[in-house]
């Protein structure tokens, strides 16, 4: 076994490999359910770079802003999955390119 | 050891998330969703962040994707999308671009303020360290004593959206269709489904 132990730059890479991964996700993908999981990687990937950095600077605010950040994600995932509930409903299998009742 | 923990965490996060993003199934991907939030706590076990671990597994993996099951089944979408479809010609290349240039970025930025990363602080305090609660009440000090309003103001985000959430899915004109309103939906999925076959 390698004596190597990963440093916070590694945890920091794999963080911005998981966003941009998110990232595109969100651009490619037209199902809105899909595209919200792609939404929750990226805060995934906001929260593993605030835990490293927590503990590269050996700062616990990091870890408490994670806990905020949980929070945020938990009341958005429920006004999110609100609004597309009563969209989908109306319309099963509505693409995000179907949902365009806001264009003026 | 810990490059060990590490790879395979690392293996199961991104694993994870390109099957959110290839697989056509929507069950599938939330499925893939929760291997990556699963590696994504044992990233946190290994940086001393215990208690977040604890509440990613719980929250995330415990509820959210639950949450993200139950709205598949509800509405009926447990199809699979065809993938094959590029309604924007340039967008699948486009995306592709931006993703490898946003990594590109973002990487070359950490790779240029490597250096000045491990120079600030000494690590969490290593006496507090050695307990076992001790990422719990340093985390408690810090929640309860320097961010104690932002964490009432939380309460509030929760109550809202909640209350909003119950607007928004609640049928509008009918009040007290509560349960006519599952029905329809059962109906629509079931005569979806009749005439996908």
């Amino acid at each position: 076994m390698l004596a190597v132990a990963p440093t916070p730059t590694w945890y920091l890479i794999l963080a911005a490999l998981l966003f941009s991964i998110g990232a595109v996700g969100v651009l490619v993908r037209r199902n809105p359910l899909v595209m919200f999981m792609c939404i929750e990687l990226m805060l995934n990937a906001v929260n593993l770079s605030f835990v490293a950095m927590a503990k590269a600077l050996g700062d616990i605010g990091g870890q408490t802003t994670v806990f905020f950040v949980l929070v945020v994600a938990a009341a958005e995932v429920v006004v999110g999955l609100g609004i597309i509930v009563s969209i989908l409903r109306k319309r099963p299998h509505a693409t995000a390119d179907d949902l365009a009742e806001l264009k003026g | 050891m810990q490059l060990f923990v590490f790879i395979c965490a690392a293996a199961m996060i991104l694993a994870g998330a390109i099957g959110v993003i290839v697989r056509s199934h929507p069950v599938h991907a939330a499925l893939s969703l929760v291997l990556t939030l699963f590696g994504v706590a044992v990233m946190f076990v290994a940086q001393d962040a215990h208690f977040l671990a604890a509440v990613q597994v719980i929250v995330y993996a415990g509820a959210i994707v639950v949450l993200f099951l139950f709205v598949i089944m509800l509405l009926g979408v447990d199809r699979a999308e065809s993938l094959r479809i590029d309604p924007v010609k340039v967008q699948r290349p486009l995306a592709a671009i931006v993703g490898l240039g946003m990594f590109g970025l973002i990487a070359g930025a950490i790779i240029k303020g490597r250096d000045s990363l491990g120079t600030r602080g000494t690590g969490i305090d290593k006496a507090t360290e050695a307990s076992h609660d001790s990422n719990i009440k340093q985390l408690a000090n810090d929640l309860f004593s320097n961010h104690v309003f932002a964490f009432e103001v939380t309460s509030v985000l929760l109550v809202i959206a909640v209350v909003g959430t119950v607007l928004l899915a609640r049928r509008p004109g009918k009040s007290g269709a509560a349960d006519t309103s599952d029905d329809d939906v059962v109906q629509a999925a079931k005569n979806d489904k009749a005439g996908a076959r």
